[in-house]
């Protein structure tokens, strides 16, 4: 079913969605231009809440608290760590992208990726509306996760696991034994 | 509320994520501009499954793993610029050009 | 027994005193034209082969070293050829079996088996006798050092001599031809280490060669002319006296053939190599120089008998005067050569050579039945009297008579066998070589009576050699065994697997002849008279017994082994004192085997090997050199000019391309610059130029 461009303005739902679009993209374009980097990441935590608030809209709460359980409330910590660890300089402004040399062919690059990839979007779906939905069900997703999806389910906590033991292992300092 | 909408917010994400990958001199910063791309395509494989209404929700359960692994991602990431930091004493990514050929 | 049932009633008809029959009257119909038995004969050639083969790659580690398989293999040709010989004996059997290989034209190559009583014959011979001599060679051959290639060359010869007799084509008969000429220089050659023995091997085979070139042109004006390489269907040309190419140049083919027979059955002049090819070990003297390959020339003649005996006038029937007078000549003054020789089976090589003369002037007589018939009983005792040589050489080490003498006593077996092979050589009643000589001096007697003027000549030779080989068999009997013994080793009977063979052929020796009684048994006659055409081959046969001519003969033979007896049987302190005879005035001719040797060697060799060698070195020197060397001066020059080219003109290229190349690297080097975002970059760049691709197509 499709939509045309002033009916579409007329549903509320769609301007809650422009009201957390716009500021998630802008936020995202902070994320890569700032030149504060504790900016830089904070700007990051709104994007994600942005996304998180989309997932909502989109009727799948329980990916939406994810993110903002784990995407910001861990990683984002994690990034504030390595900014800390790494002596980034704190709360000044200084270069922190490559010169506009590099900037413009590369910022050239990405608008025609863009370009390319809503072309092709647009060019397909158009003004398809989605089809009245029910949020899911946080039941309902436990229970596919269990079944239908076990074992990749199995292999993240593998990959989890994984990454919790390497992490540690690159990132601990050597002890003075280690170094007879 | 139509797909289209959704899916080029994602692609806009996306795009600056990949602008700010290539961009960025702070190795930290790299890594968040790739956190960014991987929100975009959360939001993309969410919104697909909405849009056709999948009984098996397999782009919110892609997305979960996404999160997931990225996560992990994010943790050994940090763990390697810690270690380039140790040996270098930099984080700029500029520095990291042992591989020149 | 049909076959006899048409005969029989022949005799009895004939009413004339010692009576010949014509023979248009008799049609043999042969019992056994198809059937597995002889469907299955193209094995007969092809074991032996077969196991020569495989004797050459694992007869070392095969049980007996080789010698097993190779007997195997010749037990299996005797028996399948005795199971034949048998059946054509009481049904008669005419078969041919061909399998296309190629085309060439019009003309068909082929690959066959004939198995018909002349074929039938041959398999039985070398079959049985090449079983004996394999079983004498093992015990023979003992500790020699070549043992196991002894018997591959054995095993390639026997099957080569079957692939010749079994071939119903001229191509391959020349297969067959040239493998026992390989097979003859492999063996005669195996003692190489001494220089002499590869003299004769050499001897042998260049001789050969030098008749091998009549046969082949032979069989080209023939193949040509028929329009086909089979030996049926050039004597159906003749038997139907269709005039057209072949007769025309019949003679020619006819000659030339025989000069081919020639070669291979050691005729006059062509007779060198068979007394050097003693060289050879005596199991190889007895089954191919005596008993098998030598009378391939003979078989040749016969398989192509129609063409000679040429009923019509219009073919090869005026090349028999030729070839009547050569075995006459060969079987006469061979025989003096071999009253001469002091080497044991030197005396038994000329004696070979004068009675594949005999067999020979049979053939040119027109007597098809006489010279096969001696073919026969031939194989048999000389192979005999060779193995007995053998055995003697090998009790007394050496060839030489000087040193024997008195071996009657001493190795009783071996005397009693020699004996008797001498007795059916001589053509004493009632051994073999008796009714097979005297059916040939009928023949040249009756020919030399038809029209053959020639014959009546050949005659009297014919008589005056049977004179000459009673005479130097006693000689040679007289010397070897009786007397005292001359020499410094210990003679002693040979052992088993030597003595039972010759026993077994001094068996044959006595009752070969047996077979071809004139007047109350011709079983011979019908025997090989059953092939294509099967109106018999148009010779003619004695009913009964020549009497005059016995007569004449015996009293020839028996004053011959008299007076020999009287020269030689006396005993003295050595053997030149007991060997004094000299045929006056011609001695000296005889002891230089007529100077024909070194006349070849002068004639021929000499100035091949000198003056003509010469001519070609300096041609070599002078002329092809120069050549190659103003093409090597030319090299040089073009050499230069390449240089230069390749300086100026190639090597700027190579230095412009180099310098791109490196240019261009300087520059694209920097896309390679260690960070990581510049490959991103890249990547992503062509990521997009994907999707663009995938959209826009």
């Amino acid at each position: 079913m499709t939509v045309s461009v002033a009916d579409w303005f007329s549903e509320a739902a769609n301007w809650a969605f422009l009201i957390i679009a716009l500021p998630t993209l802008f936020a995202g374009w902070r994320t890569v231009s700032a030149n504060n980097i504790v900016r830089a990441v904070l700007y990051l935590v709104v994007a994600l809440a942005g996304t998180a608030a989309l997932f909502f809209m989109l009727g799948a709460p329980f990916v939406g608290w994810t993110v903002v359980l784990v995407y910001i409330g861990a990683v984002i910590i994690l990034f504030l760590i390595g900014i800390m660890i790494t002596r980034a300089p704190l709360g000044v402004e200084t270069e922190l992208s490559h010169p506009a040399k590099v900037r413009i062919p590369v910022g050239l690059l990405s608008v025609v990726l863009f370009g390319v990839i809503a072309y092709a979007t647009v060019d397909s779906f158009s003004n398809t509306m989605l089809e009245p939905f029910e949020p899911t069900a946080t039941a309902d997703l436990s229970n596919l996760l269990y079944s239908r999806w076990v074992i990749p389910f199995e292999v993240v906590s593998l990959v989890l696991l994984a990454a919790l033991i390497g992490g540690i292992t690159l990132a601990r300092r050597d002890d003075p034994e280690d170094r007879r | 509320m139509t797909i289209t909408q959704f899916v080029l917010v994602a692609t806009a994400l996306f795009s600056l994520g990949l602008y700010g990958v290539i961009t960025r001199r702070n190795a930290v910063l790299v890594l968040a501009s790739v956190e960014l791309m991987l929100a975009a395509v959360n939001l993309n494989m969410v919104s697909f499954d909405t849009y056709l209404q999948d009984q098996l929700h397999a782009g919110q359960m892609m997305s979960l793993f996404i999160i997931a692994l990225a996560a992990a991602e994010v943790g050994i990431g940090i763990a390697i610029i810690l270690m380039i930091y140790r040996n270098l004493h930099t984080a700029d990514v500029d520095e990291l050009n042992r591989m020149k050929g | 027994m049909n076959l006899l049932a048409t005969i029989i009633p022949q005799i009895i008809l004939a009413t004339e005193e010692g009576g010949h029959a014509e023979e248009a009257a008799h049609a043999i119909v042969p019992g056994i034209t198809s059937g597995a038995l002889v469907e299955w004969a193209w094995l007969i050639p092809v074991v032996p082969l077969v196991a020569a083969f495989l004797i050459v790659f694992f007869g070392r580690k095969s049980p007996f070293k080789g010698w097993l398989m190779a007997e195997l293999s010749i037990g299996f040709v005797a028996v399948y050829g005795t199971v034949l010989f048998v059946l054509n004996a009481t049904q008669g059997i005419v078969y041919e079996g061909q399998v296309e290989i190629a085309r060439i034209g019009e003309l068909t190559l082929e690959w066959g088996w004939m198995v018909d009583g002349l074929s039938i014959m041959m398999y039985f011979l070398v079959g049985v006798v090449g079983l004996l001599v394999f079983t004498y060679a093992k015990s023979y051959m003992h500790g020699d050092i070549r043992f196991t290639w002894f018997f591959a060359s054995f095993s390639l010869f026997a099957g080569g001599m079957l692939v010749l007799v079994a071939s119903p084509n001229m191509i391959q008969l020349i297969v067959g031809w040239e493998l026992v000429g390989v097979a003859s220089y492999l063996l005669i050659g195996h003692y190489w280490e001494d220089l002499t023995n590869v003299d004769a091997a050499n001897t042998a085979f260049m001789v050969n060669k030098v008749a091998d070139a009549g046969l082949f042109l032979g069989v080209i004006i023939m193949a040509v002319s028929v329009g086909s390489f089979r030996f049926n269907d050039v004597i159906d040309v003749v038997v139907h006296g269709e005039e057209g190419a072949l007769s025309q140049y019949a003679f020619w083919a006819g000659l030339l053939i025989f000069i081919g027979a020639m070669g291979k059955s050691a005729q006059f002049p062509l007779h060198i190599w068979l007394p050097d090819a003693m060289a050879g070990p005596t199991p190889v003297s007895a089954l191919m120089h005596a008993a098998t390959m030598v009378t391939a020339g003979v078989y040749l003649l016969g398989r192509l008998f129609p063409f000679y005996i040429d009923p019509s006038g219009l073919f090869g029937g005026d090349v028999r005067n030729i070839i009547i007078v050569i075995g006459g000549i060969t079987l006469f003054l061979m025989g003096f050569l071999a009253v001469v020789q002091d080497d044991l089976k030197k005396v038994l090589a000329y004696s070979t050579v004068s009675q594949l003369g005999y067999m020979v002037a049979a053939m040119g007589a027109g007597a098809y039945t006489a010279g096969l018939f001696h073919l026969f009983t031939h194989a048999f005792f000389k192979a005999l009297l060779f193995l007995a040589a053998g055995s003697i050489i090998h009790a007394v080490h050496s060839n030489n008579m000087v040193d024997m003498g008195g071996l009657r006593k001493k190795m009783p077996i071996t005397f009693w066998t020699f004996v008797m092979g001498t007795l059916a050589l001589v053509g004493i009643f009632p051994f073999a070589g008796f009714f097979s000589k005297d059916e040939i001096l009928a023949s040249i007697r009756y020919a030399g009576e038809s029209g053959q003027e020639v014959a009546n000549l050949i005659l009297f030779l014919g008589i005056a050699g049977a004179f000459l080989t009673a005479f130097y068999m006693m000689r040679l009997v007289a010397l070897t065994f009786f007397g005292t013994y001359k020499g410094h080793a210990k003679p002693h009977e040979s052992p088993k697997m030597m003595v039972y063979p010759m026993i077994g052929l001094a068996f044959f020796a006595l009752t070969a002849g047996w077979v071809n009684i004139p007047g109350v048994y011709t079983g011979f006659t019908t025997w090989v008279a059953t092939r294509e055409p099967l109106t018999g081959m148009g010779d003619h046969h004695s009913e009964s017994f020549d009497w005059t001519l016995v007569a004449i003969t015996s009293a020839v033979v028996a004053t011959s082994l008299v007076i020999a007896w009287l020269l030689y049987g006396k005993d003295a302190d050595t053997q030149s004192e007991r060997d004094r005879f000299r045929i006056p005035g011609l001695w000296p001719l005889f002891q230089n085997l007529y100077y024909i040797p070194s006349f070849y060697m002068r004639a021929i060799v000499r100035p091949i090997m000198g003056p003509m060698a010469n001519a070609v070195l300096w041609f070599d020197m002078h002329v092809i050199d120069a050549v190659v060397n103003g093409v090597g001066a030319g090299s040089v020059v073009f050499a230069r000019v390449v240089r230069a080219t390749d300086e100026d003109v190639v090597d700027t290229v190579y230095n412009a391309t180099a310098a791109a190349t490196g240019a261009s690297g300087s520059v694209l080097r920097k896309a390679v610059s260690g960070r990581v975002q510049q490959y991103a970059a890249f990547s992503f760049i062509g990521v997009l130029v994907i999707v663009v691709l995938f959209i826009v197509f």
